[in-house]
């Protein structure tokens, strides 16, 4: 246990969490250098990281700052969004299943956004604005249905899953009647890609993923306390049910943010809390190696989907693959494990 | 009621939704009492602590604490003062006995004020009351159910609050881990600590507490020292169970011995052998 003391600070940090995220650091920033070296016209490690540090000039500085770091620090930032966002419902309901893509909310967001592209054909903001608005109108019907004298985890991810099937006939059903050019901009969107993203996208939804991650810090304590249950946590003066919809609009609204930027990148959600944990052995789900390990899924993914892959695909198709083999194993050890 | 009592019911109706349980229910908890409520299944006595433990809100009436409305104060402020032991909490997966129990800390944190030396003192004295600071490394998971029982226990104890609500303490114990539960809470009790417990066993709840609830159909029937309220009349009012009363054996406390049907007692020629 590392605690800090200086007159009304009092931290206290888990020693192996702050390693493990020092450490992921570390590879992140690697793997960043790693993204930006490459492409079809390759540069080196020193004139990747001097361009970085304001030197260079040129087709160098170029390349780096304006075609290739706008997608490396989308992926930095919209992983650690997932990963955060996974982290908040999976702690909520106390369920590694709890996720917005299994529970609805990133359908939701993706039949707003939907409905943005085919019906005003808008622009970024009005997409952002669309997914938003369909993850939280989904939040809420999801919400309302699982309702009954408050909501029970499991009750919630049940009524989430039906509601997912739902709105993806919906998606179906606003593609069909969309006209071809749109249906195939919308189902290339529709794949998760971080391809057209601009720096106009990076730094709006960057800030408004910092203040999200921000407020998911301050709650996380009484997030935390409420994985003791319901009745433990508000006997410790704990405000239970605005808490709660606090985190579920934070969580929802960190999805969304990812979403409407890049269309759905599934998985990094669901599978980035579980290896945070499990990497920082903590008691219960904590953000930061979720965030850590979210950011460095979605470069990982990009890469893989970018450079390693025969041609350039969708980074969800990786993160898609990368997960469910995760999910798989993770299924298989804890099946060995109980037998 | 003349004694002083921090913490009261004022004519509360209670209940969940349009189900009322209890109406026009006034209840007292002595200061510095072993406060037990009994009575049969549905009887309005959990109602009663949660609405005692600000868990659920009267729909008529107050819960009163020092003279005011609990609803008056700050969340963290009366989780200063009434602590609870639920009847069913949830450890997360992973968590060593030491972190649950500084989870009891959180009345007393803040944002930037996360671990004071109070906080680590409070902790290590709960555990050491509690009698699990040996297995403080353990993960909670692999306890035993009466280890885990204490360190829920340490934990409520590291709350530091006056009064400790207990929800059916005992209720998932073999008798042996029960005994020793509830010595513990006498051992609190003597410390100081107002204690109000939820109880099915009337035998304990007669031998430990010092102050006894009776409720039937979300009513107080009866209240006071364990001698008054446990006779065989209010015993078959109460529970419909016709008894003796015997007084315990080792502590003198009154027991309850079920009659029972005619063909389970002995008959007298049994008896002699």
């Amino acid at each position: 246990m590392l605690v800090v003391r200086r007159r009304r600070i009092a931290l206290r940090l888990e020693w192996r969490s702050v390693v493990v995220c020092t450490l992921l650091a570390v590879v992140l920033a690697a793997l960043a250098v790693l993204a930006l070296m490459a492409g079809s016209y390759e540069l080196s490690p020193g004139q990747v990281v001097s361009t970085l540090l304001g030197g260079e000039s040129g087709i160098v500085r170029e390349i780096v700052l304006h075609w290739r770091l706008p997608r490396v620090a989308a992926a930095l930032v919209f992983g650690a969004a997932l990963g955060v966002s996974g982290a908040v419902f999976q702690s909520l309901l106390r369920n590694p299943l709890a996720d917005p893509g299994v529970i609805g909310f990133a359908q939701g967001s993706y039949t707003g956004a939907l409905i943005v592209i085919l019906v005003v054909n808008g622009s970024y903001t009005q997409l952002a604005g669309g997914a938003l608005l369909g993850g939280m109108a989904t939040a809420v019907a999801v919400y309302a249905l699982a309702y009954r004298h408050g909501v029970q985890g499991f009750r919630l991810i049940v009524v989430g899953i039906g509601v997912s099937a739902m709105l993806g006939s919906v998606n179906t059903w606003l593609m069909l009647r969309a006209d071809l050019d749109q249906a195939m901009a919308a189902a290339a969107w529709g794949a998760g890609s971080l391809n057209g993203v601009s720096w106009d996208q990076v730094v709006g939804g960057g800030a408004c993923i910092a203040v999200l991650l921000l407020l998911a810090a301050l709650l996380s304590r009484a997030m935390r306390q409420m994985e003791l249950g319901d009745d433990a946590a508000s006997s410790q003066g704990v405000r239970v049910s605005p808490t709660r919809l606090a985190l579920v609009v934070v969580g929802v609204a960190l999805t969304a943010a990812v979403t409407a930027a890049s269309g759905p990148i599934v998985f990094v959600s669901l599978v980035a809390p579980q290896i945070g944990r499990r990497l920082a052995r903590t008691a219960g789900i904590t953000l930061a190696p979720a965030a850590f390990v979210g950011a460095l899924l979605c470069l990982g993914a990009d890469y893989l989907a970018q450079h390693v892959a025969p041609t350039p695909l969708p980074v969800g198709i990786i993160t898609v693959m990368l997960g469910g083999g995760y999910l798989g194993y993770l299924l298989f050890t804890e099946a060995r494990r109980r037998l | 009621m003349n004694r002083s009592a921090r913490l009261h019911l004022e004519s509360a109706t209670i209940g969940y939704d349009r189900r009322i349980i209890s109406e026009d229910l006034s209840v007292a908890v002595p200061d510095q009492s072993f406060t037990v409520v009994v009575g049969p299944n549905a009887c309005g006595k959990s109602t009663l602590l949660r609405s005692l433990s600000r868990l659920l809100k009267p729909s008529a009436g107050q819960v009163v604490l020092d003279g005011a409305d609990i609803r008056t104060y700050k969340t963290k402020e009366v989780a200063r003062q009434i602590g609870l032991l639920p009847q069913t909490s949830i450890a997360p997966e992973g968590i060593t006995v030491a972190d649950l129990v500084a989870r009891g800390r959180y009345p007393y944190q803040g944002f930037i004020r996360q671990w004071t030396e109070t906080d680590e003192q409070a902790v290590a004295q709960a555990m050491a009351r509690t009698a699990v600071t040996d297995l403080s490394g353990r993960l909670v998971d692999e306890l035993s159910g009466g280890q885990r029982q204490r360190v829920w226990v340490a934990m409520a104890l590291a709350q530091d609050t006056g009064i400790m609500l207990l929800d059916e303490p005992t209720t998932f114990l073999d008798i042996t881990h029960q005994i020793e539960l509830m010595e513990l809470f006498v051992d609190l009790h003597e410390a100081g600590h107002t204690l109000v417990a939820v109880l099915h066993d009337l035998n304990q709840a007669a031998r430990y507490g010092t102050h006894l609830i009776a409720m039937k159909d979300g009513q107080v029937v009866a209240e006071g020292a364990p001698e008054q309220v446990v006779t065989a009349e209010l015993v078959e009012e109460v529970f419909g169970l016709r008894c003796l009363v015997v007084p315990d054996p080792v502590a003198g406390s009154p027991q309850v011995v079920p009659l029972g049907r005619e063909r389970s007692r002995l008959r007298p020629r049994e008896r002699q052998l």
